[in-house]
Formats: structure tokens, C-alpha cells, sequence
């Protein structure tokens, strides 16, 4: 397989499908983050996550309009504010949902699942309704189109970087609000133990609120990414959601590090198995693996020991 | 429940059973036209499924997400065997290599796959179509009960293998038949399957196939198995450390279930004529949670009312306002699970059986209290 290609060739691909490999990783770690934390810390299972994220995709594509009909002289600049838009919307309907819908079910996980399965129909179509079946896509910011050129045969797009600048922020603040913040160590706490959470005074059912909250909210941020490499239609989350929960289950459900060491597991190895043989056997290939993996070790990559 | 005058079917079981069977063996098909008749035999083919989920689920707290995929494997068995009896060297020669299915033939394939060629005998397709998805079940129930994975993380599994198997049933189209699914399908040896007596006949198979998987599970239910699952549902480290290898019953559960899956899906292609990746995927095989959720999850009859139910309205809704199904089955999972959990025979049973018992006893003696009804 390796003998129509010269050895700098090679290592061109390896490199190119690296780097497609990383913008793979990026949207994986943006999208699992939200899931890590919903799914990880509170033990929800939101098979309407892919939703949330369309949505903030969905926000991203109405501010770049708005931005294109009525403020073209800031149009460089309106992925920042798409972005904080995508992450307030999300979030206030991660967080309607969460008070009409998963507190009453925190302790049926199964049926916390079929509940948000039938949230995420309703959103689907409610999307399809206002925006039609057919997939939208954003223009641009002028400083984001374009490649650098690194080699003669190496070239890296700009998105793509911009992205991976965007994931690393994302998740710098995500472990500052998990580990140094006071509600990150509430949310720690209330996983750890629930009952003794609520007996020292905290407010067990506010911090899920906001925990679901936010969690949907990162979800918004990363379709808001998303509508930088790709369209966005009605259904595109749900093509997402399986990769997602098994990377969150991959990494083992409770460590935010173990979440992204199995997105870059998954996104590397399927992305240069993608080179070497078409797209859907590559995935099929990566996904048994985890599979495979995940029979063999239940508990994931990293795990967390914590008191029932 | 343990007493030993708890026959096989109680009286209420016998009136439910008495009232399925006039149902779907006398009223359907003396009420409907045969294209209309045709249809409510898919919905059956689907009530398989939820019959399965309801041993799996409802009484051994296993919620499979990947159920679509045992149809699919089912009604893939069965297809390939009527593919392979319709695509005889006579009826292709106009393909390049004949004799072999025409999507192998788009596909630059030039001879049968090793593992299609069983199905070239009818009873070994028979025997397939039953044997390989439990023995997948029983793959993967063993790999994973054993290790104790359960609950959520279990179903996220069976999801993911779900998708795992349309991507590659689409994939490989050269083998598969692709996204179209295998099509075209014309005769059960030698017996045309598209004749308005074909479908008629076909329709009353399915309904005695269901009654009896209805009459297994019900057995299944009654034995000692069935009150260990109820157990292993409810405390499963109890049942655990009283001696018994919870795994077994489980991969138990779970081949059963897979079985009576794959039963539905050869009907539902012996009556529909085709099987496409379309029933094997992740959405499918959540909706046919739905139907067991909406019959009651640890009723058998509830299971086949809810089934017809759900895709009754599906139908009628997409005939009429095609926007509006999407919004009414998404509000119909919200509302199952958090306004009925127990479903139509939740119903039934806490509050029809008791009005009616109410109204029976105002003529005679007080309705007798039956606290063995309410199983949860």
C-alpha cells in the first residue's frame, strides 16, 4: 500500500492527515466537553446534545447575517460575538430543559435518555421548520480564508488553526472552572456525594441547573466552531452523538483528561485510516476498536474512584 | 405470586390473549383491504421488537438501543435468500457475470461471497436467519455482561454497534446492496410473495408467529427465569450474592430478545419486499423503544397495541400534516416517561380494571382486590 509513494510524499500525507486529524480532534474535544460534563459529572444522558450544538451553529449563521445586512463594517469580527450568542442560547435552553424536563428523571438514567431522544426530534423539526431541510453555511471573515504554506507540499488552513487555538482556550477554561472555581468544586462535590453535598449547605439542585446549563452552552460554542469547517442542517448533530458518547465513554465518563486523550485517540486514527481506505470503513474500523476496547475495559481509559 | 395455583395464564391473561387474537386473526382482516392489511402486518413485524424489549427491558432492566440491528440481521438473511432465488442465470443474463444479485454485478463483483452462500437453501436461511443475530447477541451479551457493563453504558454499546452496522452495510455496497438495501425480491421457493394471496397468507403467519413468541415470553414471564430477571432488575447485587450468575440470565434476556427481533425482520421482508440499512440504525431502533414504552414496558400485549398505535398515528399524521409527526412522536417520548411510565397497560390496570370492576360489583358481590396485577 505504501509502494506508489516517495518517502517525503510520506511523510507530506502523515503530516496532512495529522493535521486533518487534529481539526477532527478539536471538534471532537469541543463537542465532548459539553458531554463530559453533563454525562461525566451528573451522570445525564442528553442524546440531545448533537441539538444544542446545531443551535449554536444555527445562532452563528443568524449573526453572520445580521452582521453581512446591517454592520458590514464589523463583519471581521462577528465570530466573537456569534460565539458568546451560541453560548448564552444554548445554555438558557440547557437550562429551561433541565428544570422542565431532567430533574425529574435524575434517577431513571434510561429514561432520561428516551425523554431528551424525543426533545431532540422536537428540536430537529422545529429547525427544520424555521431554517428549511436545506443546509446552511456561513461566509467567512476575510483574515480566516486561505493556507499557510509550511513546505512545498505541506499546507495548513487558517480555520483549522483558528479552531484548535479556540479548543485549547475552551478547555484551559473548562479545567479553571472545574478545579479552581467554587462551582467546579460544588459540582465535584455533589458527583462525589450528593446527600453529604446538599447536608454541608450546597444547593444541590442549583448546581445542576447551571452545571446542564453550561454544559449545553459549550455545546453551543462548539457548533458555532463547527459552522467554520461545514454546513449545518437540521440533522447534522445526530450524525455526531455516537462519536461523541463513545469518546466520553472512551475516556472514562468522569476525567475531563481522559475525554481528550480518546478524542485523540479516535480522531488520529481514523483520520489517517481515511487515507488508506474510503471514509466509512475507516470510521467502521475506529469505532469497533472502541467498541472492542470499551468490552474488554468497561470502566474506560482513566477512571475516577468515587463512593456510590 | 409464588402460590401454586398461579396457572400459566391467568383469567385476565386469557380474555387479553381471547381479545389480541380476534383482533388481529378475525377484525383486521375482515375490516381492512389488503393494501391496508399489508401495512398493519409491518406494524406487526415491528411488534416483534417491542415484544423482545419488553422481556429485555421491561422485566430484566436491559435497555438495548441496538434492537433494529437484529431485525436488519433477520430480515437481511431472509432477503438475500429471495435475492438469490430471483437473480438465477435466466433472469440476468444481461449482467456481465449472471447468475449473482445485480447490485454485485454494479458493484464489479464477479462471484457469490462465502459467507451469502447458505443462503441458498431455504432451511438453512430458515435456521440463519434465527441463529446468527442471537448468536451476535450472544457475542456481545457474553463480552459484556460478564464484565458487569450495564445500564447506560450498555445501551450507549449497542447504540454504537447499531451505527458500527449501517455505516457498513452502506459502505459495502458490493456486498450489501448499499443505502437501497436489497430490493426487488419476488419469490419464497418458488411461490410469488407480491400476489394479493401471497400477502394475505403471509399476514396470518406473522400474526400466529407473534402470538406465539406472545405465548413464549409469556412462559419465559411465569417460570422461576422470569421472576430472577424481575429481581436482577430491581436489586441486582442481591440476586448476585444470592448465588446466581446474573450474566447468564442476562445474555439470556438479551438472545431472546434478539431472537424474536430477527423473526420480525424476515416477516417484514417476506411482506414488504425489501430490507434497506433503513431499519438498522440508531433511530429506528430507538423508535421501536417507543412502542414498547407506549404498550406498558413490562406488558407482552402491551407491547403489540403500542406498536400498532404508534405507527397507526405515524401513518395518519404523515398522510395529512407531515411537519407536525416529528413534534408529536418527540412529545410522545417526553410524555411516556414522564406522565406514564407504565404506558397503555398502566392504564388499564389502575384505572379501567378497576372501574370496571367498580361497576360490575354494583350488581353483586365487592369486586375481589388483586395485588398480584400491578408488577412494578
Amino acid at each position: 500500500m505504501f509502494g506508489d509513494y516517495s518517502l517525503s510524499d510520506l511523510g507530506s500525507i502523515f503530516v496532512m492527515q495529522g493535521f486533518a486529524g487534529l481539526i477532527l480532534f478539536s471538534v471532537f474535544v469541543l463537542m465532548a466537553l459539553g458531554l463530559a460534563i453533563i454525562f461525566g459529572q451528573m451522570g445525564v444522558i442528553n442524546m440531545a446534545h448533537g441539538e444544542f450544538m446545531i443551535l449554536g451553529a444555527y445562532v452563528t449563521y443568524l449573526t453572520a447575517t445580521f452582521f453581512q445586512n446591517h454592520l458590514p463594517g464589523l463583519f471581521d469580527a462577528y465570530f466573537f460575538v456569534a460565539m458568546v450568542l451560541a453560548f448564552l442560547a444554548a445554555g438558557a435552553l440547557g437550562m429551561a430543559v433541565e428544570w422542565l424536563l431532567i430533574r425529574h428523571l435524575y434517577r431513571r438514567p434510561l429514561d432520561t435518555l428516551l425523554a431528551t431522544w424525543g426533545l431532540s426530534l422536537i428540536l430537529q423539526q422545529a429547525y427544520r421548520s424555521s431554517f428549511g431541510a436545506r443546509e446552511v453555511g456561513v461566509d467567512l471573515p476575510g483574515w480566516m480564508i486561505g493556507s499557510l504554506q509550511a513546505t512545498e507540499t505541506i499546507e495548513i488552513q487558517i480555520n483549522g488553526l483558528f479552531i484548535m487555538a479556540l479548543t485549547v482556550l475552551i478547555t484551559i477554561a473548562v479545567g479553571l472552572m472545574m478545579f479552581r472555581s467554587r462551582w467546579g468544586q460544588q459540582v465535584r462535590a455533589v458527583v462525589q456525594n450528593r446527600v453529604m453535598a446538599g447536608a454541608v449547605g450546597i444547593d444541590t439542585g442549583r448546581v445542576d441547573r447551571l452545571t446542564f446549563g453550561i454544559g449545553c452552552g459549550i455545546a453551543g460554542i462548539a457548533g458555532s466552531a463547527f459552522t467554520m469547517i461545514g454546513s449545518t442542517g437540521p440533522t447534522s448533530g445526530q450524525l455526531y452523538i455516537v462519536n461523541t458518547f463513545l469518546i466520553v465513554v472512551f475516556g472514562g465518563a468522569q476525567s475531563l483528561l481522559g475525554t481528550i486523550a480518546s478524542a485523540f485517540t479516535i480522531s488520529q486514527t481514523q483520520s489517517t485510516l481515511e487515507f488508506f481506505t474510503s471514509g466509512s470503513m475507516a470510521s467502521v474500523i475506529t469505532l469497533l476498536g472502541v467498541v472492542g476496547i470499551l468490552m474488554l475495559r468497561p470502566q474506560g481509559l482513566f477512571t475516577l474512584k468515587i463512593r456510590r | 405470586m409464588m402460590q401454586n395455583d398461579n396457572p400459566f395464564l391467568t383469567r385476565l391473561d386469557w380474555l387479553s390473549l381471547a381479545l389480541l387474537a380476534a383482533l388481529l386473526l378475525v377484525a383486521f382482516p375482515l375490516g381492512l383491504d389488503t393494501f391496508r392489511l399489508n401495512l398493519v402486518g409491518k406494524y406487526l413485524t415491528y411488534a416483534f421488537v417491542a415484544l423482545g424489549l419488553v422481556i429485555c427491558w421491561g422485566y430484566g432492566g436491559i435497555l438495548s438501543l441496538g434492537q433494529g440491528l437484529f431485525f436488519g440481521l433477520g430480515g437481511y438473511c431472509m432477503a438475500m435468500f429471495l435475492k438469490l432465488e430471483a437473480s438465477t442465470v435466466e433472469n440476468t443474463k444481461i449482467q456481465s457475470t449472471p447468475g449473482i444479485p445485480d447490485f454485485m454485478d454494479w458493484n464489479q463483483i464477479t462471484a457469490l461471497p462465502w459467507f451469502w452462500q447458505p443462503f441458498h437453501s431455504l432451511a438453512l436461511t430458515l435456521l440463519l436467519v434465527v441463529a446468527v443475530p442471537v448468536a451476535f447477541a450472544l457475542l456481545v451479551g457474553a463480552a459484556m455482561f460478564k464484565r458487569r457493563v450495564s445500564g447506560v453504558y450498555f445501551a450507549i454499546i449497542t447504540q454504537a454497534i447499531a451505527a458500527i452496522m449501517t455505516i457498513l452495510i452502506v459502505g459495502q455496497q458490493g456486498y450489501t446492496g448499499g443505502i437501497n438495501g436489497i430490493t426487488d425480491l419476488r419469490t419464497l421457493a418458488g411461490w410469488d410473495i407480491r400476489t394479493d394471496g401471497a400477502k394475505l397468507l403471509l399476514y396470518f403467519v406473522n400474526a400466529a408467529l407473534l402470538i406465539g413468541c406472545i405465548l413464549v415470553a409469556q412462559s419465559v414471564r411465569r417460570s422461576k427465569l422470569g421472576r430472577i430477571l424481575v429481581a436482577m432488575r430491581d436489586k441486582e447485587d442481591r440476586v448476585r450474592f444470592s448465588g446466581y450468575a446474573v450474566a447468564s440470565f442476562k445474555i439470556f434476556a438479551f438472545c431472546l430478545a434478539a431472537g424474536f427481533s430477527a423473526i420480525g425482520g424476515a416477516m417484514f421482508t417476506l411482506q414488504v419486499g425489501f430490507m434497506s440499512p433503513s431499519f438498522v440504525g440508531i433511530t429506528p431502533s430507538i423508535e421501536m423503544v417507543i412502542y414498547a414504552a407506549v404498550g406498558g414496558r413490562t406488558s407482552l400485549f402491551g407491547a403489540v397495541y403500542g406498536t400498532l398505535l404508534v405507527n397507526g398515528a405515524k401513518t395518519a399524521f404523515s398522510e395529512s400534516f407531515p411537519e407536525l409527526w416529528l413534534f408529536g412522536l418527540g412529545a410522545l417520548f417526553i410524555a411516556v416517561v414522564l406522565a406514564f411510565p407504565d404506558g397503555l397497560a398502566g392504564l388499564v390496570r389502575n384505572r379501567l380494571l378497576p372501574w370496571a370492576g367498580r361497576m360490575l360489583a354494583r350488581g353483586g358481590k365487592p369486586a375481589p382486590v388483586r395485588p398480584g396485577m400491578v408488577t412494578k
